[in-house]
């Protein structure tokens, strides 16, 4: 076991576990948040995706170890329900999900992708999706609403 | 797309009804009545108490008990809008108890397309049975005839006189009503205060609009709780080690084996069952993969292969041949033909493929459990770990918690089993999820299906005789069966088990939507291999049995429509049909996709991609779907790309338009997704589809446009949206690549191998004639 300390959504957390663990066991067993989910553990699916240092990761499969006093945003950090931040809002005017267990993955991705690409056509969109699996078949939605939130944030400066 | 500002409660009402069942009926109380009216035998409510049904509250909210679940359909928001409109109270006001075997009525797991078919009116009628009562007491209150009073969110007041009001929470605010209501029928047959009328349709003001779903806020920031998501004080995590056959013989466990990992609380060893608990996830997955066992070698073995498959498929005899239709006279029919064509289909084993992997809770303490799982039907899953514990049913308590998107039965069940034996043997809360290569492994599979249709035509271009014959496995994971942990601790069914045990594959969409004269439709049950549970095990994938069949119906239809040299749309209207609904579908579709009429297929060009469209429409439970697809094929390569499908869709009343476009939106793409990629591949020892790298499901790149021209007929009542535009997206698909190449793809998935293969083997013309 080993103390390890991360900053997640702007606080310092320290948990003690196998540094082995992958980080999205400690996100969602250790700290508690939902955000994240388990897919598939190979990091095939992408629904366990987290922004570290504002490149999109895959939690399954990197270890904590190597996230000690890195920062970590999740869905979570991003916005809630009273305060969604402009890609959170997008997807519930859109009404983009139906189970919706890919769609952390869908946003914490499409989150990384607009803040380097602030203007992506729609090829574009798809591309930066394409790794991450959806099985209720919401593509459509989600590319609608990562286009909205796309033309928000140029229009308001919204980040 | 416009929907309805999002409230706060909106969002709140996702999730509360877990927050509540954890805070105040948590596993310790569990056993006591804490039901909204009496229970029954079972510690379920019964149907005959309004009560039941609905709960007023003082803080004006009214609480609604189903054991429908939301699957991730949006159904949840429908029901809702049901209620609301027909209390006439604000759709905010309506909060949903889904699911929880103590609060709510068994109304039959939420499957088939049927939840707004079936207990869509249930719920309606309880809701106008409620208000009927909310007006008498308003009008004593009042003192004024019922037939004087009107209601507005819940405020009943004189007509004429606004003044005068009383609301629905002041009458009745968190007492019950103490009313008796008819109800007769279980489950989805259940009917509920039949006699008392409800509201005209032409009157809705909720229902048929998109309001925005209650569950999307919570989901897209981290807030809602899934199964998956599900903690409870002292929670440990289990993990389960299964051999490739269920009954296959744990001959050897090496517990030193695992002595280096950190956490591991006990190896669960039961009969054939092996798993083990730790007090960490990572913990219990670590061992889970080191954990040593040796398992005795099964005799049972799968197919070689495809080829395999289809020929056992073929050469085995049935155990029951489901006589669909027997109309007139078959051989007559063809002595009538002027020509016969004959065509042979095959379907693949598919899988649902859901992205979460299975996951449940269980605490057990003594001989009383509670469960938290994402089950279809939360009374079944009861039945079966009350078999499993031994114990009797109300002592089970099962609550549901959304899983990860189900398109049919998945192992939610199954995992339940797994976590509560964990539980029990450790004396404490065990969660358990399922890895990847264990959700693919073992989760019930879609059949593979083998189909036959031969049909005569006149000189006229006349149907004479209609042929079909599909022969395929039934449920072998079927609700009374045991499931995999009772199966390994050596418990035996109940029931008929399989086969023959009412568990088949459906009988619909083999032609059944044209009224051909000389018509015989036969869906002959094969029995499987062997009578265990392998990664083959089968059971309900979404349209179950319907896609395939209309694969190879409406494909045939098409193939009869190319032989007479005529427009497919054309040919579809000139055949005489059960349904005249689908002459009115089938124009919308073509009319929306700019179908220009002329025979398939389209004339050869030199280009190196053909293009291509097709139709084909479908029936499930009435609601009827036409689809025209728009294809290209990469003549080099033989891969297709669907760049458009085009839907029409008549579900009867629509509650929620944007719902039922998001259902739609989801089963075309699934279904082109299982008609061009999906396959389930297999030797002897097992399959080989272990993660999607080796299942591929369709990505970002390759999803079409869809258009969807939806047709709202409130006369019709609710007939189910989850499934049924599933059903004619892979014949739409496999006849516009007909139309773009000429040539014939019978077999799914369509791979480009297969379409190259086809355009070697096959003349210029579609069928055997």
């Amino acid at each position: 076991m080993s103390r390890i300390s991360l900053l997640v959504n702007g606080k310092t957390r320290v948990v003690d576990v196998d540094p082995e663990t992958p980080l999205l066991y400690v996100l969602r067993d250790n700290l508690e948040l939902n955000g994240p989910k388990f897919g598939c553990g190979l990091s095939q699916c992408g629904a366990c995706t987290v922004i570290v240092e504002g490149r999109s990761v895959r939690s399954c499969s990197v270890p904590v170890s190597a996230m000690q006093n890195r920062s970590i945003t999740t869905l979570e950090g991003l916005g809630s329900s009273t305060h969604p931040s402009y890609l959170q809002k997008a997807f519930i005017e859109e009404q983009a999900a139906q189970c919706g267990y890919c769609i952390n993955g869908m946003i914490m991705t499409a989150k990384a992708f607009l803040d380097k690409n602030s203007n992506p056509s729609e090829t574009e969109i798809k591309e930066a999706l394409n790794n991450n699996l959806c099985r209720c078949g919401t593509h459509l939605r989600i590319v609608r609403a990562v286009k909205r939130a796309a033309r928000e944030k140029v229009q308001t400066g919204k980040v | 797309m416009e929907t309805k500002s999002i409230s706060r409660r909106q969002f709140v009402k996702g999730t509360a009804g877990l927050v509540v069942a954890f805070n105040l009926f948590g596993s310790h109380l569990l056993g006591q009545t804490i039901g909204q009216s009496g229970a029954g035998p079972d510690g379920s409510p019964q149907p005959t108490e309004l009560d039941s049904w609905l709960k007023v509250g003082s803080d004006g909210i009214i609480t609604v008990y189903t054991s429908k679940v939301d699957l991730g359909t949006g159904v949840l928001t429908s029901l809702s809008q049901v209620m609301a409109e027909e209390l006439d109270v604000a759709f905010d006001r309506i909060h949903m108890i889904t699911g929880d075997t103590v609060q709510t009525i068994d109304q039959s797991q939420t499957s088939g397309s049927r939840t707004m078919h079936k207990a869509g009116p249930q719920l309606r009628q309880a809701a106008a049975a409620g208000r009927q009562e909310l007006l008498k007491l308003a009008s004593a209150e009042l003192d004024t005839p019922v037939n004087q009073l009107t209601v507005n969110d819940g405020v009943v007041s004189v007509v004429g006189k606004p003044s005068q009001n009383v609301t629905y929470w002041k009458l009745l605010g968190g007492r019950r009503f103490h009313v008796t209501i008819t109800a007769t029928g279980t489950g989805a047959a259940l009917k509920v205060a039949e006699a008392v009328p409800a509201k005209n349709p032409k009157d809705y003001k909720i229902v048929g609009t998109s309001v925005a779903r209650v569950d999307i806020p919570g989901k897209v920031t981290g807030e809602f709780t899934y199964s998956q998501d599900v903690r409870i004080p002292g929670m440990l995590h289990g993990r389960v080690i299964r051999p490739l056959h269920v009954l296959s013989e744990p001959t050897g466990v090496d517990e030193t084996s695992i002595k280096d990992i950190p956490g591991v609380v006990k190896v669960v060893k039961e009969k054939r069952f092996v798993g083990v608990v730790s007090t960490t996830e990572w913990g219990a997955i670590q061992a889970a993969k080191t954990l040593k066992v040796t398992w005795s070698t099964p005799d049972a073995k799968l197919p070689a292969n495809r080829d395999a498959l289809y020929d056992y498929l073929d050469r085995t005899k049935s155990v029951k041949d489901q006589v669909v239709a027997d109309n007139g006279n078959l051989e007559s029919g063809f002595s009538q033909g002027h020509k016969t064509l004959e065509a042979t289909y095959h379907w693949p084993f598919h899988m649902h493929g859901m992205i979460g992997p299975s996951c449940a809770v269980a605490d057990v303490q003594g001989d009383k459990a509670t469960i938290w799982a994402g089950s279809q039907g939360t009374h079944r899953t009861r039945k079966a770990v009350a078999d499993l514990l031994g114990v009797p049913q109300r002592n089970v308590r099962v609550v549901y918690a959304e899983g990860s998107g189900c398109y049919g039965r998945l192992c939610a069940d199954d995992v339940a089993e797994d976590a509560a034996l964990m539980s029990r043997a450790v004396g404490k809360p065990v969660r358990v999820q399922w890895m990847r290569h264990e959700e693919h492994a073992w989760e019930p599979k879609g059949t593979g299906q083998l189909m036959t249709v031969r049909a005569a035509v006149d000189a006229q271009g006349n149907v004479t005789a209609w042929d079909f014959k599909d022969r395929y496995f039934p449920y072998t994971a079927a609700p009374d069966y045991p499931l995999l942990a009772s199966m390994q601790i050596g418990l035996k069914s109940n029931g008929p088990g399989f086969p023959g045990n009412g568990y088949e594959y459906g009988t619909t969409a083999a032609g059944d939507l044209y009224a051909f004269g000389n018509q015989r439709v036969v869906c002959a049950v094969i029995p499987w291999i062997q009578n265990e549970q392998s990664p083959l095990r089968t059971c309900n994938l979404r349209a179950p049995g319907a896609v395939s069949r209309a694969f190879a119906s409406e494909s045939f239809i098409d193939e009869i429509a190319a032989s007479l040299q005529m427009d497919p749309v054309q040919f579809r209207l000139k055949c005489p049909r059960n349904e005249k609904r689908t002459a009115e579908l089938l124009l919308a579709a073509t009319r929306s996709a700019g179908w220009v009429e002329r025979p398939s297929p389209a004339p050869a060009s030199s280009a190196s991609k053909a293009t291509g469209r097709g139709v084909a429409i479908s029936d499930r439970d009435g609601a009827i779907v036409a689809a025209v697809a728009e294809v290209e094929v990469e003549k080099a390569t033989g891969k297709v790309k669907v760049k458009r499908i085009t839907i029409a869709h008549d579900c009867g009343l629509i509650a929620n338009p944007d719902g039922v476009k998001n259902q739609i939106e989801g089963n075309v793409v699934q279904g082109v997704s299982r008609a061009l990629l999906e396959e389930i591949q297999f030797d002897e020892l097992g399959i080989k589809n272990v993660d999607w790298n080796s299942y591929h499901t369709i990505r970002f790149e390759d999803i079409p446009a869809v258009d969807i021209v939806l047709i709202n007929r409130p006369e019709l009542g609710f007939l189910g949206a989850g499934e049924a535009s599933i059903i004619p997206v892979p014949a739409a698909i496999a006849n516009a690549v007909f139309d773009a190449i000429g040539v014939r793809v019978r077999d799914i998935p369509m791979t480009p191998e297969r379409v190259l293969s086809a355009m070697r083997s096959q003349p210029n013309t579609n069928a055997k004639s």
